[in-house]
């Protein structure tokens, strides 16, 4: 079943009657997801490929029972649409959207942080379980179903090079989730982690961080602390240079976490394997998974 | 994006924050000009670039006189100031704020920004100002105050207290702070600021409180709906590459030292190619993410960028292709090789959404380049063909 759901998903995309909404949504439809319809507010009645247009996401649920919204609203009305289908009690919430502001972002984390939702993003790939459903926009082909490995990233590109590299070494994938490049996300590192400890189908982990923030640190600090199961740790932008950080405050907040190297220490000091090359990632998987 | 600090200072302004008064020029004579008609001396002759730690680098010079006023500025503005954020290569001095001195008792620190961690409003405020933040972090972090906001609540008054509170200050001049906080936090929110900094904030001898800087940076998601903003735009700040690249919806940093030039999909992988250049034993000439939507047309335009770099001895492009489709980029390269004639090696790896038609368009368009199955294969490939 995949982690983060516990019913069959019933999916609605939010922004459906756009160009990339509605490739998706039939993107998703054709690897097996059960897409029940849209929401594009003004264009309610009217229907969009085979799906039917809701002119909110209350209606939208009322009419097709859908637990899980796929967001590629625009950036500008993103938020928005987050705490709108929090509103009417969607379960799931993936947003792809890019380029939300961040306060826009910060008052949606806070106005669901006590409903019962999982906002997945923004500005990710979304989440797939390979076999059964994908809600987002990464290539379905690439997975290979039946597990035994979770994987998690910041990153979109950078997880399918990751879960391919897996597909080609013969690991299947429980659950994918691309938690997002945003600095202010709905789901962190350490939220899928925790559900990949407690899913019994998954029996490993990779872990795919990049520079900026201490969100690897923290994770890797809950690893050693929590984790039963093996996890393997990339971080992406070792090469970066220095200097092209935020600004001073910025940078006093996050100390001197965020360099590739802490991340790639705080990962050895507690347990992770560390995968420096990604090209050696199969090779790698092979060791610790099997 | 950064924009000035006499910009930051009039955006204070409006909102009632005080600052010292002062204008912007761009010639000697006209500060000479705005020295003599603030009235009082001494007055500060400051260098306006984007970046700070100008002090140390001789950007800000107190005149007494006329006469001191005409050499500070004759002698910063095209200068070349070096501070530790500029770079070795330092910035050219072409705008100066001339401004009123003022009499400071003590130096104080007083930063907003969006904490990524709790995803609340981050107020911090420290005693010892003048000095560089990360240093009083370090040295002695019991003197910042750390006061978090909630985003749904905005600031609080008793938060406003706690921190006039840490920074000490005598009862007349803290009224005045707490007026000021509100005033900047609003100003913080209103434009979207990803960073609102004052460094030194001072409070003067006779009691007041004084922004004698001002830093805004303000998220560029949100530039949209900041057409003010985007009109503080001074595009000498920036790197021509990344001028053009931000034009198209590219995201470009170029890299020093650099021989290969590349272009990725995705913030992400961009950088793990750069780590993947850099371990094949070759040195990445920049980032650029061509992001996920991209069109035949932003492909080329990404080439030239690339190109536009004499320092470039060869080009790697990694695709994965999710929402870029593999056949839109091969069209894309192909345009972009044929109209500029490409001298220096390619090699392209693609993967992800049909690939096989990506990979048919580039086999049959009998053009020279080298293609990889891999991520590592396609560094090594790169790496020797700019040895």
């Amino acid at each position: 079943m995949g982690i983060f759901t516990n019913e069959p998903i019933r999916l609605i995309v939010q922004g459906i009657t756009g160009k990339d909404g509605l490739f998706h949504a039939q993107k998703c439809a054709e690897y097996g997801t059960n897409v029940v319809g849209g929401v594009t507010p003004g264009k309610g009645g009217e229907s969009i490929d085979r799906w039917p247009i809701y002119n909110s996401v209350r209606e939208a649920k009322a009419a097709t029972k859908a637990n899980a919204t796929m967001i590629f609203v625009p950036p500008a009305n993103a938020a928005d649409a987050v705490m709108e289908a929090a509103d009417a009690g969607i379960g799931l919430i993936v947003c792809i959207t890019e380029g939300i502001p961040i306060m826009d972002l910060m008052r949606a984390k806070r106005y669901i942080a006590d409903k019962p939702v999982r906002l997945i993003g923004p500005n990710c790939p979304g989440i797939i379980t390979p076999g059964e459903f994908k809600i987002g926009i990464m290539p379905g082909f690439i997975h290979k179903p039946g597990g035994p490995i979770g994987v998690v990233s910041r990153s979109g590109t950078l997880t399918y090079e990751s879960v391919f590299a897996l597909t080609n070494a013969g690991f299947g994938q429980t659950t994918c989730v691309g938690i997002g490049g945003d600095p202010v996300k709905g789901t962190d590192f350490i939220d899928v982690l925790q559900a990949f400890n407690e899913d019994r189908a998954t029996e490993g982990i990779v872990m795919v961080g990049e520079i900026g923030g201490d969100n690897e640190e923290k994770a890797a600090a809950w690893i050693k602390a929590n984790m039963k199961k093996p996890v393997v740790g990339f971080i992406a932008g070792i090469t970066a240079p220095p200097g092209r950080r935020m600004g001073h405050a910025g940078a006093i907040v996050n100390g001197n976490s965020g360099t590739g190297k802490g991340k790639l220490d705080a990962f050895r000091e507690n347990g992770i394997v560390v995968c420096e090359n990604l090209g050696d990632l199969g090779a790698i998987a092979k060791q610790t998974f099997t | 994006m950064k924009i000035h600090e006499y910009q930051a200072m009039e955006l204070f302004a409006k909102y009632g924050v005080p600052v010292p008064k002062g204008e912007a020029v761009f010639d000697v004579e006209s500060a000479v000009e705005v020295a003599a008609g603030l009235g009082s001396w001494p007055v500060v002759v400051k260098a306006q670039i984007h970046a700070g730690g100008r002090g140390k680098g001789g950007g800000v010079k107190l005149a007494k006189n006329i006469a001191e006023a005409r050499e500070h500025a004759k002698s910063i503005l095209g200068m070349t100031l070096v501070t530790r954020q500029t770079g070795p290569k330092g910035r050219l001095v072409r705008r100066l704020l001339v401004e009123e001195g003022c009499r400071i008792a003590k130096e104080l620190y007083l930063g907003i920004l969006p904490d990524r961690e709790t995803g609340m409003h981050l107020v911090m405020a420290s005693a010892a100002g003048g000095m560089e933040i990360e240093e009083v972090a370090e040295t002695s972090p019991e003197r910042i105050v750390r006061v978090y906001v909630d985003p749904l609540a905005g600031l609080l008054d008793y938060q406003a207290r706690e921190v006039a509170e840490g920074l000490g200050l005598p009862k007349a001049a803290s009224k005045q702070f707490l007026g000021m906080l509100k005033n900047l936090f609003r100003l913080y929110l209103d434009y979207d600021a990803s960073m609102l900094e004052i460094n030194p904030l001072v409070l003067t001898e006779d009691d007041k409180v004084l922004c004698l800087d001002a830093k805004i940076d303000v998220d560029s998601n949100a530039l949209y709906r900041h057409p003010d903003i985007l009109a503080y735009r001074d595009t000498d700040e920036e790197d021509p590459h990344e001028i053009d690249a931000f034009k198209y919806g590219l995201a470009y940093i170029k890299l020093e030292g650099g021989n290969v030039g590349n272009m990725v999909n995705g913030a992400g992988l961009a950088m793990a190619t750069m780590d993947a250049i850099k371990a094949a034993g070759a040195a990445p000439a920049n980032f650029l993410d061509v992001g996920g939507g991209a069109s035949a047309e932003k492909i080329a335009n990404a080439f030239h960028i690339l190109l536009s770099d004499p320092n470039i001895k060869g080009i790697l492009i990694n695709i994965f292709g999710g929402i870029l489709r593999c056949d839109t980029l091969a069209n894309g390269v192909l345009a972009a090789v044929r109209e500029t004639k490409l001298s220096v090696p390619l090699v392209v790896r693609m993967e992800g959404t049909n690939v096989e038609e990506g990979r048919r368009i580039l086999r049959e368009s009998g053009l020279p380049m080298i293609t990889a199955d891999s991520l590592t294969d396609a560094a090594e490939k790169i790496a020797a063909a700019v040895k």
